[in-house]
């Protein structure tokens, strides 16, 4: 392997980081400041995926779709809070993990009621077609620079929400210690609300920003939804910063992984055997990762709760 | 002893819900076809496009098989074996189903062969064609209009030796059916296969691997990517400015796939015995009408399907209706007396077709579609190469 190729990869890595964070911001927030398992947050980043697409297509436009669908998105949050989740919140976790389950469930198939199951075609906005040479023969996608682009302007924003403002202020402070927020005259049910809302529509964002990449299909969130738990559970609960870092060790893991994997183990094995066992080596090494981080920081790398 | 008191009970049960069926008998003279689509999750995409070939299939029937008027029930399998054969056994004793018809994925196939084989009737997978029942197993019971799912592969491989490619690498998700793709590739493949890659069912993104095909610089790659996997890595991998390679696969692009995949699919190779493009009475119907009750393409789903309707029509004509002689009817199934919409149609020893394979290429239709397209023809009357094995019992 060229050190060229070593880089290239390292890039991929990056991006597949930046994209899990978008999706893991939101999931921490609500896990670290509600203490409420939203296993359904990988179908708002499915719906935000389907929005986006019909809304562009809709308008004939990736860019107006785009604008459409963060509302959209953070309406569809709303109705599902108020609908849903605002009767959870004080269950335990099991009975949040079996309901936003259902929901997962029901959305999956009423996706495809409204969709049909065929997946749909996202085009890449023309603005952004066309690549950049980043090795021979191979170009690196304008479109996934601008991915990166986007994934680090959201990061640096919700750092600037979170530790410089009033709001951001109050979900630090709900984080560490929700009761005495709302003993001090905060409504926290609305602070609740926000945050919800708000996480539906980062990860209706980045469903948004995977439309052309990936296939928008009926259950395109649960293979996503796994990687964010384990990038927030990497980061630590509730923090956004975790989440950044954890998302980018995540993707670098995973794509590091998947090339160096098998030709690592060539060295023990001959080659087919290698190439399997790297593989499957190579689809673990995330949760590995995960365990061994767990074993030396349990509360993550950037813990929030105090105690 | 407690499966001697279950099966009587079920019996039983089964009598008892059976009873209303027969009061309210169909007049005599109908049929009734346990269709097996799945119906459920993201793979029900394929299921529609079978059963509504099959219902298309009838349609230009009237709505008879063989002068007898056709009943159709749908099996939801759900992609769940175990759901599958719950589903199926109900349909063959409470519905009394004379036909299953169906199943898209291999592995609900071998859930469900037994109960239906073992009930003599007669089961026709539409797309199914594992090699596990062409050989040895093969099975009186048993037919196949679609093809042995190692053929599809090895057309493959025998097209990237007739091009003259040297050098390809091989990029499959690490399950057994794509290790099985490797294999029916390399069977007839010479040349040197540069790399195989495995990766996971659940990949999403193909950028590392697209890097290392980029470094590897092979005169062409071979790929296996079924549903959603096939439409990410074909979208990306013309991103990444690789289509120059020329990007051979199998159940990757196709019309169930291809609206997802849009133009970055263009000229990207497939293999199949059937394309919407062949031009012959039947076929040039079947799309048309197809097209106008659904507004998309066939796949071969849909057409392996219709392929069905019009085998049973034409076996249930030769036998006179009566379905209760099995050995009459496994011979008039056998003897394939219908138009297939593939053109030349036979079926061998072991029930499953001999027929014509060709390469693939996806192109544009005259009304702005995307569809596979023949390009040439690779094996003319393939036998199943497990054919010989079978000894029909």
């Amino acid at each position: 392997m060229t050190t060229q190729l070593l880089l290239v990869q390292a890039l991929n890595g990056l991006q597949l980081g930046i994209l899990l964070f978008l999706v893991a911001a939101g999931l921490t927030l609500v896990f670290g400041v509600m203490d409420f398992i939203n296993l359904a947050h990988g179908v708002q980043y499915m719906l935000g995926a389907y929005l986006g697409a019909s809304l562009a297509a809709a308008t004939g436009s990736f860019w107006l779709g785009l604008l459409l669908a963060l509302p959209a998105a953070l309406i569809a949050g709303l109705v599902l809070e108020v609908l849903v989740f605002r009767h959870l919140y004080d269950r335990d976790h099991l009975a949040q993990v079996l309901a936003t389950f259902g929901v997962i469930l029901f959305l999956n198939e009423g996706v495809k009621l409204v969709w049909g199951a065929a997946p749909l075609q996202v085009a890449v906005p023309p603005l952004l077609e066309g690549g950049v040479q980043i090795m021979p023969g191979l170009q690196y996608p304008l479109y996934r620079v601008a991915v990166l682009g986007a994934g680090l302007a959201t990061a640096g924003l919700l750092w600037w929400l979170v530790e410089r403002t009033r709001a951001g202020m109050l979900v630090r402070a709900g984080a560490t210690n929700a009761p005495m927020v709302s003993a001090l005259g905060v409504d926290i049910g609305r602070l609740f609300t926000l945050v919800f809302a708000f996480g539906a529509m980062l990860a209706g964002f980045a469903g948004v920003l995977a439309g052309p990449i990936f296939s928008v299909e009926p259950g395109m969130g649960d293979t996503v939804l796994i990687l964010a738990f384990v990038v927030i559970v990497i980061g630590g609960i509730g923090s956004i910063r975790g989440a950044f870092v954890a998302a980018l060790l995540v993707g670098l893991i995973d794509t590091l992984g998947k090339s160096l994997m098998p030709d690592l183990m060539r060295l023990f094995l001959d080659a087919s055997a290698a190439r399997q066992a790297g593989a499957a080596l190579a689809s673990m090494l995330v949760y590995v990762a995960m365990a061994a981080i767990l074993a030396f920081r349990p509360a993550g790398l950037f813990p929030v709760r105090a105690g | 002893m407690t499966g001697i008191g279950r099966r009587g009970l079920l019996g039983g049960t089964t009598a008892l819900l059976a009873a209303p069926a027969i009061l309210h008998a169909q007049p005599a003279g109908g049929v009734k076809i346990g269709v097996v689509a799945v119906q459920t999750g993201p793979q029900a995409a394929l299921g529609n496009q079978l059963k509504d070939g099959f219902a298309l299939g009838l349609r230009h029937l009237e709505g008879k098989l063989g002068g007898l008027t056709a009943e159709t029930v749908i099996i939801d399998d759900e992609l769940k074996p175990d759901v599958a054969v719950t589903k199926v056994r109900a349909a063959l004793e409470r519905d009394k189903v004379d036909f299953i018809v169906g199943v898209v994925f291999s592995n609900i196939l071998q859930a469900i062969i037994r109960p239906v084989t073992e009930s003599n009737t007669f089961l026709i997978s539409t797309n199914a064609g594992p090699s596990t029942f062409a050989g040895r197993g093969c099975n009186p019971f048993f037919f196949t209009t679609s093809y042995n799912n190692d053929q599809v592969h090895s057309v493959m491989g025998q097209a990237a030796q007739d091009n003259g490619y040297r050098r390809v690498f091989v990029m499959v998700p690490n399950y057994q059916a794509g290790r099985d793709a490797v294999a029916g590739f390399k069977s007839k493949f010479q040349g040197e296969v540069v790399d195989e890659v495995y990766v996971p069912l659940t990949q999403l993104d193909f950028s590392a691997e697209l890097a290392k095909i980029a470094a590897a610089r092979p005169d062409a790659i071979f790929t296996f990517m079924p549903g959603g996997l096939g439409v990410n890595l074909v979208r990306q991998y013309r991103q990444a400015g690789l289509a120059n390679i020329p990007f051979l696969s199998t159940f990757t692009v196709d019309e169930a796939t291809l609206p997802a995949q849009g133009d970055a699919a263009l000229g990207f190779y497939s293999a199949a015995s059937w394309a919407p493009n062949m031009d012959n009475p039947q076929n040039n119907r079947f799309v048309t009408d197809y097209i106008a009750a659904h507004n998309a393409v066939p796949a071969t789903y849909a057409a392996q399907a219709y392929d069905a309707a019009m085998l049973l029509d034409s076996a249930i004509r030769k036998v006179g209706g009566t379905l209760a002689n099995k050995d009459a009817l496994r011979t008039a199934i056998r003897a394939a007396d219908f138009r297939s919409v593939r053109g030349p149609f036979a079926f061998g020893a072991n029930h499953y077709p001999v027929q014509d394979f060709w390469l693939l290429k996806v192109g544009r239709r005259a009304d702005g579609k995307l569809e596979t397209q023949t390009d040439r023809k690779v094996f003319t009357n393939a036998v199943d190469p497990w054919a010989a094995e079978c000894r029909m019992r």
